[in-house]
């Protein structure tokens, strides 16, 4: 499937396994993935999905294969349950600024605040913040770090459809910008709104990666089938 | 910001702890004394008039009588103040001591309950006392901290030929506290204790209790003092010491004891040597 | 027993005419208690996220051992450190038995195990928390440990004023190194002990109200401190 795109890929996997002690997470995992439209990564509960987040990300180290980046690559993370700093939402995103070479000005802050729409939120105490404020925080948090390749864990989980089109919203105009996004989820809708392609995880292997389109009109698997036909896939 | 609130707060509490090793220190002496001379309010009239003249501070720790001369013997005191004779004879022959010099006296009394359980209230006989107690077994508080008035009552128990401090019967409680805290004692359990008169004068929580038995020649109660020996722990305060010793045992601090009164009453009765005090001059 | 508090008023009055052996006692148990807290602080503190933050071999036993230490008896305390300041002992040229500092030192030995086993279980518990966002955000070590303090800066606060009502309410140690000097090593605590042994119950009571108020008034103190603070810091 390499051949889907002419781009340079900005990171190759190349046989990736992933052990904890005996259990396999995934399982001679390769791929390519290149700049351009959201990246999803579907499958059901337990398939590896954060697994291969964190990979990405390098927060793991595989057990066997190989990751290798484009040189240089500014990667950002946004988990599933993010935990915000117990200070201000504008102390939040100064704190990401002052991890990197960025400048922590207010402007930069506001700035950063106004692209997840949270500018009014400002001086408030993040933890006060309801969910889907938080996530986006989170988001803001990550963009601060002015990333390349963002890669976020079903941000959308447990949240509802305004909250849920609010980080949609904010995702598309981060890839717009030319932000590469990874993203995991488990709402199918979510997948066909975003996805420029789709990764299929299935007990731990790569079932496939493909155009969101093919996908969803002609699964190449029977694991994927199932799993568009709403079915458990044990 | 956050770095600079931490950095200002750890400036003031290096300064705080700074601060602690910068008490005054002028001229003081520390003198290990009693309980009684303490709680019976003695130092309190004393002690200022011996400031005014000399203005030495004289700090005051007050312990039972044993622990007292321990303070000494480690050299954690300039001054011993107390009444043991035979003990402080002991702590000048063993060198502790520079020479012990008779202060004053008072008296032990016995304290007992208004219900008289051993029926010797008015008495002035010590031993019959102490017998009547033992034979009606009427609970008793003993101090049990090695002070003068503990080692006194030792003493007292043996003159009548009874020893309960080793046979421990259950009426007899060694409680291993302060005069004070003995009488509070002795007071919650309708117990015979012995006390010295200046403390149980001074005492403010009689409550039931009353004087028992007084006025037997055995309850003679003798103080003494001495300079801790400057030979053994150089660090000793040797004029400023000796300059309090003077003093107590001279007439105007004699005086001093002698006017030292509650309710009218002489607490001390002073009764310095004055030969020693001239060979001390 | 009589009424303790038929005498009450005389207490009342002694407070009122602004006694002054009474304010020379109050001023020098708040100079002893908060020099010895802020002397534990300075110990304690860095120690507990020093534990926190670190693993090394044997760090449960030191976990447990400080843990042990916050039931240090005082009186045990008050022991060694006269046998260590007694011109006999060790350090007994100081000359510093009998003295304010001793008691300084008596308080700063029983409450920084305390101050250090509390900061542990704080700064590990936000650490535990924080630790993924750290590694998402490329935060450095000297970053995560500024924040981590500053983060749980309220939790400290109260770990110091647990450690500054140890201190003032102990009187074993204070008796022992002190000697309860009139007007030079007395506190509230030994005055309370001096006054019940003189059979001045009501006195003693009266004291004991006092102590127990100044205690209250440092904590209020503290929680408006920290009710701005929270308010203005977010």
């Amino acid at each position: 499937m390499r051949d889907d795109t002419t781009v340079t890929p900005m990171i190759r996997l190349t046989r990736v396994s992933y052990d904890i002690g005996i259990t396999k997470i995934l399982t001679d995992v390769s791929l390519d993935l290149a700049p351009g439209k959201p990246t999803l990564l579907l499958g059901p509960n337990g398939s590896g999905k954060t697994t291969l987040l964190k990979l990405l990300m390098g927060l793991l180290t595989p057990t066997s294969g190989a990751i290798s980046n484009t040189r240089d690559l500014r990667k950002a993370f946004v988990f599933q349950k993010p935990v915000m700093l117990k200070r201000s939402v504008a102390a939040n995103i100064a704190f990401a600024l002052s991890a990197t070479k960025r400048d922590a000005s207010q402007a930069t802050i506001s700035s950063l605040l106004r692209r997840v729409g949270l500018e009014h939120l400002h001086d408030r105490p993040a933890r006060k913040l309801s969910g889907g404020e938080q996530q986006r925080l989170a988001i803001a948090r990550a963009l601060a770090l002015n990333p390349m390749l963002l890669l976020l864990d079903e941000p959308t989980a447990s949240l509802d459809p305004t909250a849920t089109k609010a980080i949609e919203d904010i995702i598309t105009s981060a890839a717009n910008d030319g932000v590469k996004i990874i993203m995991a989820t488990h709402d199918l809708g979510e997948a066909r709104r975003l996805a420029g392609d789709i990764i299929f995880l299935a007990r731990g292997r790569l079932g496939e990666h493909t155009p969101s389109p093919n996908f969803f009109t002609r699964p190449s698997t029977p694991d994927a089938q199932h799993f568009l036909a709403g079915d458990l896939i044990i | 910001m956050a770095l600079n609130h931490i950095r200002k707060a750890v400036v003031v509490i290096a300064l705080l702890a700074l601060a602690s090793p910068a008490f005054a220190q002028d001229k003081s002496i520390v003198v290990a004394s009693t309980t009684s001379t303490q709680d019976s309010g003695l130092f309190g009239h004393i002690l200022p008039l011996f400031k005014a003249k000399t203005g030495i501070d004289v700090k005051v720790v007050a312990q039972g009588t044993g622990q007292a001369l321990d303070t000494g013997r480690r050299g954690d005191a300039d001054v011993v103040f107390v009444h043991a004779k035979s003990q402080e004879e002991k702590f000048v022959t063993d060198g502790f001591g520079v020479q012990r010099f008779d202060v004053m006296y008072n008296d032990f009394v016995l304290i007992g309950p208004k219900s008289d359980p051993a029926k010797i209230t008015g008495s002035k006989d010590i031993n019959a006392g102490l017998k009547a107690i033992n034979t009606t077994q009427s609970p008793f508080v003993s101090r049990g901290d090695k002070s003068g008035t503990h080692a006194a009552e030792l003493a007292l128990w043996k003159a009548a030929e009874l020893n309960p401090a080793t046979s421990k019967p259950t009426w007899y409680r060694e409680i291993g506290q302060g005069m004070g805290a003995a009488l509070n004692t002795a007071g919650s359990m309708n117990a015979y204790v012995l006390a010295d008169r200046g403390t149980w004068i001074s005492f403010k929580n009689k409550g039931d209790l009353g004087i028992a038995v007084e006025g037997d020649k055995k309850l003679f109660n003798q103080y003494g003092i001495m300079l801790v020996n400057p030979a053994k722990h150089p660090q000793v305060k040797k004029d400023l010491g000796q300059a309090f010793v003077d003093w107590v045992i001279s007439a105007e601090g004699q005086n001093a004891i002698r006017s030292y009164k509650i309710d009218g009453q002489q607490l001390f009765f002073p009764n310095a040597d004055q030969a020693a005090m001239k060979k001390a001059g | 027993m009589r009424a303790p508090f038929l005498d009450f008023a005389s207490a009342i009055q002694l407070l009122i005419n602004g006694d002054a052996t009474l304010g020379a006692i109050v001023k020098l148990s708040l100079l002893v208690t908060l020099s010895a807290t802020a002397l534990a602080a300075l110990i304690g503190m860095p120690l507990g996220a020093l534990v926190a933050l670190t693993r090394f071999k044997g760090r449960s036993a030191v976990i447990v051992i400080l843990n042990g230490l916050m039931g240090l008896p005082p009186v045990v305390v008050g022991l060694l450190v006269f046998l260590t300041l007694s011109r006999s002992g060790p350090l007994g040229t100081l000359g510093l038995l009998f003295t304010p500092t001793a008691m300084v030192a008596a308080q700063a030995i029983l409450i920084t195990p305390i101050i250090a086993a509390l900061s542990r279980q704080v700064i590990e518990d936000l650490w535990t928390e924080y630790e993924p966002e750290f590694a998402a955000l490329h935060i450095g070590t000297r970053q995560r440990i500024t924040a981590l303090l500053w983060d749980s800066r309220f939790s400290l606060i109260t770990i110091l004023l647990a450690g500054f009502g140890r201190a003032a309410a102990e009187v074993g140690a204070v008796m022992i190194v002190g000697g309860n000097i009139d007007g030079f090593t007395r506190v509230m605590t030994t005055s309370i002990a001096l006054e019940t042994s003189k059979g001045n119950l009501p006195l003693a009571l009266s004291l004991g109200m006092i102590l127990i108020a100044i205690i209250m008034i440092v904590n209020a103190l503290a929680w408006s401190v920290r009710q701005w603070a929270e308010r203005h810091a977010g």
